[in-house]
Formats: structure tokens, C-alpha cells, sequence
């Protein structure tokens, strides 16, 4: 079990998906709960043609990635705005014309090879810059979720009534996709273009089934990201197979272990709108 | 000199996008008094609430409200499946009243379990919130007005969906928080509850009539402004308005 701890690229890894973990599942409950899980895989998607470019120039992901995510937000925005169309079409107008962009550009003989390693991360891979910026984001989001917690529990509770509450729930949503954005940018160098977004549903997803109470979820939901990534790393070395794909594997398995013992349980709260006299 | 009143409204126009989706509101809320509001969906009673939240600025007229006014929502429209206790509920009444880096603390929490007990949901106050019934939801959210220390409480169709029991403690209470010095706002379509309140306001667009409930809701011509022809004559005497279309969000 040890062993694979003497590699300095399986210390890296690991300290890469234990920290993407911890920020991802304690945001992810609010992804969840907010209804942003398409938001989170589209964004992901979008950002594409920046990772394609950064590659490109040699330059870090991270300086790809970003203005990527801030111009698919725009659009988005933008088209969205044109009468007749709603905003999920607006979305998925956006996020495929960003990733085809993204994949004419990788797949022009000039591009160098290896571009596969931006859909599907190189967590073996991961820099000391890396995870600097990996370390930033727990911080980032472990500041910023505590210091809105009651705002983000408000608004999510009833967006009607959050702003009699001293609350505006357009703030709310704001704070959490630019988190949201933030965590996508830097964990989409490990986890890749495709996998990325399981981080941020798969262990908050996980978590509901077992807790009732937002910190507490929120908890698990780190500790088990966390966990699977460490599970997946251990996985990829000694089975052989891609560090992404398997991180994003263990955390498909925790969620379906989850999803049977809170069926078995058969303790689950009753669904939004459900009246009860 | 008698005390100001809570709530003064004059002339009252308000709506959205400079469109008034009612006008020509006026009325008196003392302290202590229940008003039942009435009016068909799509009447305007909820942009009403909402002017008097003070999230709608009057497009014409006065309005004052001189106590805070705290918000007690329908509650099929907050969410059963959200991760939260009655408490934590009730403490999110504590929240305007800190400053934005601030989280409720240990006093915020006191103030929420108090609230709760004065529901008479003391035991209660550790249970999930989607697991109570709508009768202790509705007081869970009536406890968050109160820890917002609403002087003016603005109910939602409080009684919809509830069983006669539940509906009847729920007015004791409501009658009894009154009777503190607060002022009552209730939305309804139940006219037996209407009438119980100290002074009804139908409004359909714009003010149809405003009252004592004995003068209002003895004329029918009043009731046919306000609803149209959604009313029915109860065998035995009485009158009940046809159920609205029930819009559950």
C-alpha cells in the first residue's frame, strides 16, 4: 500500500486530487442544490479551445483555461439574450460551437500530438504550479463558503422570499458559478476536459443520500471526493489505467454505494413541490 | 396622541416595469390588527406583498410602513428536500440583521429556538424541515419572521393545504401574535377566515373594497367585483369562492 507513496509523481498526484477533492465536493453541494450541474459540464466543455491553444504555446493550462471560461460565460449570456431562445439552448449553442472550435484546433496536423491528455487530464503530470493553484482553490473555496453560508442557504431555500431576507439570490448564483468557473479552471488539468465535472456532482450527489444537514454534507462530500481520488490513483497504478478515468470511476462507484444505501434505507426526504396536509 | 399606524397606504399604485398591476389601494393597519386580503389569482395580491416588502417602489400614491415586515411564504414553495433543520430555518431571520461577513452565532440561535417554542415547536426544532407537516412547516416560517423581528406579518395563503386542526392552531396563533402589538396580513381565498380578521381588502386589479368583515363580505356585489363569477351560495347560508386553479410552484 506504501509504495506507491516513494514516487514523486504519485506524492504530487495524489496531493493534486486529495486538494481538487476537498474544494469540489464541499462546492459541489451547492452545484447540486442550486441546480448548477449543467452549468458545471457545460462550462467544462467550453473552456476547450483555450486548453487547445495554451497546449499549443506551451503555455500553462491555467492562462488558457481562464479567459476560455469567462468568454463561454459571456456568450452565454449574450445569446441568451436574443428573443425566442431560452437559456438552455443558449448553453448548448455556446458550449458546442467552443468545443468544436477546440477540437478543429487539436485535430490540425500543426498541433502537436498528446492533445488527448486535455480531455482527459494528466494527473501523473501535474506541476508544482499546478498544485499551488490546486492549494489556492481549497482556500479559496473554503473561505468564501463559509463566509456565505447563511447567504447561499437563503437563497437556496426560497429565492421568493431570500430578499426579505436581507439576501439577493442573483448575488448568490453569481458567487457560486464564479466559483464554480475557478474550480473547473484548475481541476480540469488533472481530471481533463471530459471528467472534470464529475469532481463537483458525483461525491455532493453521494453525500445527500446519507445527510440532512448542509456542513455535514458538505463534509462527507470533501471526504469522499478525496477518497476517491486517492482510491483512483492507487487503481491507475496498479491496474495500468488512465489516472482521470479512474478517479472519475471511483467516484461513479462511491455515488452508486451511496444511491443503494440510502434506497435501502428508504429514508429519503420527499422531493421538492410534494405537499403533505 | 394614538401610536402611528404600522402600515398607511394611500392611492397606492405598484407593479412591474412601470405597468401598475394594481392601483388605487388604500388602507389603515394598527397595531394588533388582522387584515385578510382577498382577490383572484393574477389580482395582484402577491405585488401587493411585495410593495409592502419594499421590493416594489409605488408608481403612484403613498405608502408607509413604519415596522419591519417579515415574509411567511407558502410552503410548497420552499423545498422539502433541502439539507436543513426547523432551527436553521429560523435562524435565517437573524441574518439581515448582521453585518455580511458575520454568521449566525450562538445568540442568533437562541433567538431561533425561542421562536420556535413561541410556535409551539420547541421539541421540534432539531427535525429536518421537509420532514414536518404543512401546519408545523407554516409555523417554522411564521418563527423566521419572528427571530426577523417583524412588526407586520405578511402570510401567504397560510391555510392552504392544511387539515381543519392544523388550520385552526394556526389561526389561534396567528390571533395571539396579533394580540402582542403586531400587525396581520393574510392572503386567502377562505372567506370564514377572512371574516375572522378585523378588516378585509379585496382587491382585483385595483381596490374593490375595504372594511369591517361584516360590510365587505355581506355584499355580494363586492364579492362578483372581486372574484367575477367564481362564487357559490353554500346550501344553509353562506358563500364560498370557487377553489382557483391551484398553482403549485
Amino acid at each position: 500500500m506504501l509504495e506507491p507513496l516513494s514516487e514523486p509523481f504519485m506524492q504530487r498526484a495524489l496531493a493534486e486530487v486529495v486538494l481538487l477533492g476537498l474544494a469540489g465536493g464541499a462546492l459541489g453541494c451547492w452545484v447540486v442544490f442550486y441546480g448548477f450541474s449543467y452549468a458545471a459540464e457545460s462550462l467544462a466543455h467550453s473552456i476547450f479551445p483555450g486548453l487547445v491553444l495554451a497546449a499549443i504555446a506551451g503555455a500553462p493550462l491555467l492562462l488558457g483555461a481562464a479567459p476560455a471560461i469567462v468568454l463561454a460565460a459571456a456568450a452565454i449570456a449574450l445569446v441568451a439574450r436574443i428573443a425566442g431562445v431560452g437559456r438552455d439552448a443558449a448553453v448548448a449553442v455556446v458550449v458546442t460551437t467552443m468545443f468544436g472550435l477546440g477540437a478543429l484546433l487539436a485535430l490540425a496536423p500543426s498541433s502537436p500530438p498528446g492533445i488527448e491528455s486535455l480531455l482527459f487530464g494528466d494527473v501523473f503530470g501535474v506541476t508544482d504550479g499546478d498544485l499551488i493553484a490546486a492549494a489556492a482553490l481549497a482556500l479559496l473555496v473554503a473561505v468564501t463558503l463559509r463566509l456565505l453560508h447563511g447567504r447561499l442557504l437563503i437563497a437556496g431555500f426560497d429565492r421568493g422570499t431570500a430578499r426579505s431576507l436581507g439576501v439577493s439570490p442573483a448575488f448568490a448564483d453569481a458567487a457560486l458559478l464564479i466559483l464554480l468557473g475557478a474550480g473547473i479552471v484548475v481541476a480540469v488539468q488533472g481530471l481533463g476536459n471530459l471528467l472534470v465535472v464529475a469532481v463537483f456532482v458525483g461525491p455532493a450527489a453521494a453525500a445527500r443520500q446519507l445527510s440532512e444537514r448542509m456542513l455535514p454534507m458538505m463534509l462527507l462530500a470533501a471526504g469522499l471526493a478525496a477518497l476517491a481520488g486517492v482510491a483512483g490513483l492507487y487503481l491507475s497504478y496498479y491496474a495500468g489505467t488512465a489516472g482521470g478515468a479512474s478517479v472519475a470511476l471511483a467516484i461513479v462507484a462511491i455515488y452508486l454505494v451511496f444511491l443503494l444505501i440510502g434506497q435501502l434505507r428508504g429514508s429519503s426526504l420527499p422531493r421538492a413541490g410534494a405537499t403533505i396536509g | 396622541m394614538p401610536a402611528a399606524a404600522l402600515i398607511e397606504a394611500e392611492g397606492l399604485a405598484a407593479g412591474y416595469g412601470g405597468t401598475p398591476a394594481i392601483s388605487e389601494v388604500g388602507f389603515t393597519l394598527q397595531a394588533g390588527q388582522t387584515l385578510a386580503l382577498l382577490g383572484p389569482n393574477g389580482g395582484g395580491k402577491t405585488t401587493l406583498l411585495r410593495a409592502l416588502l419594499g421590493e416594489l417602489r409605488p408608481l403612484a400614491g403613498r405608502l408607509a410602513v413604519t415596522a419591519r415586515c417579515g415574509s411567511v411564504p407558502q410552503t410548497e414553495r420552499s423545498r422539502l428536500d433541502y439539507p436543513v433543520s426547523a432551527l436553521d430555518v429560523a435562524t435565517m431571520g437573524a441574518l439581515s440583521g448582521l453585518p455580511w461577513w458575520r454568521r449566525p452565532g450562538r445568540s442568533e440561535r437562541e433567538a431561533a429556538a425561542t421562536a420556535l417554542a413561541r410556535v409551539g415547536l420547541g421539541e421540534l426544532a432539531g427535525e429536518t424541515f421537509g420532514r414536518l407537516s404543512g401546519g408545523q412547516r407554516q409555523r417554522v416560517l411564521i418563527a423566521r419572521a419572528l427571530v426577523q423581528d417583524a412588526g407586520v406579518l405578511l402570510l401567504d395563503e397560510p391555510f392552504s393545504g392544511l387539515d381543519r386542526p392544523s388550520s385552526e392552531g394556526l389561526e389561534a396563533l396567528i390571533g395571539d401574535l396579533a394580540a402582542e402589538g403586531r400587525g396581520v396580513v393574510l392572503a386567502t381565498h377562505d372567506l370564514e377566515q377572512a371574516r375572522a380578521c378585523d378588516l378585509v381588502l379585496c382587491i382585483n386589479r385595483r381596490q374593490v373594497a375595504c372594511g369591517e368583515p361584516a360590510g365587505v363580505l355581506d355584499d355580494l356585489a363586492v364579492l362578483e367585483a372581486t372574484y367575477g363569477g367564481a362564487i357559490v351560495e353554500i346550501p344553509g347560508g353562506g358563500r364560498a369562492i370557487l377553489p382557483p386553479h391551484h398553482h403549485h410552484h
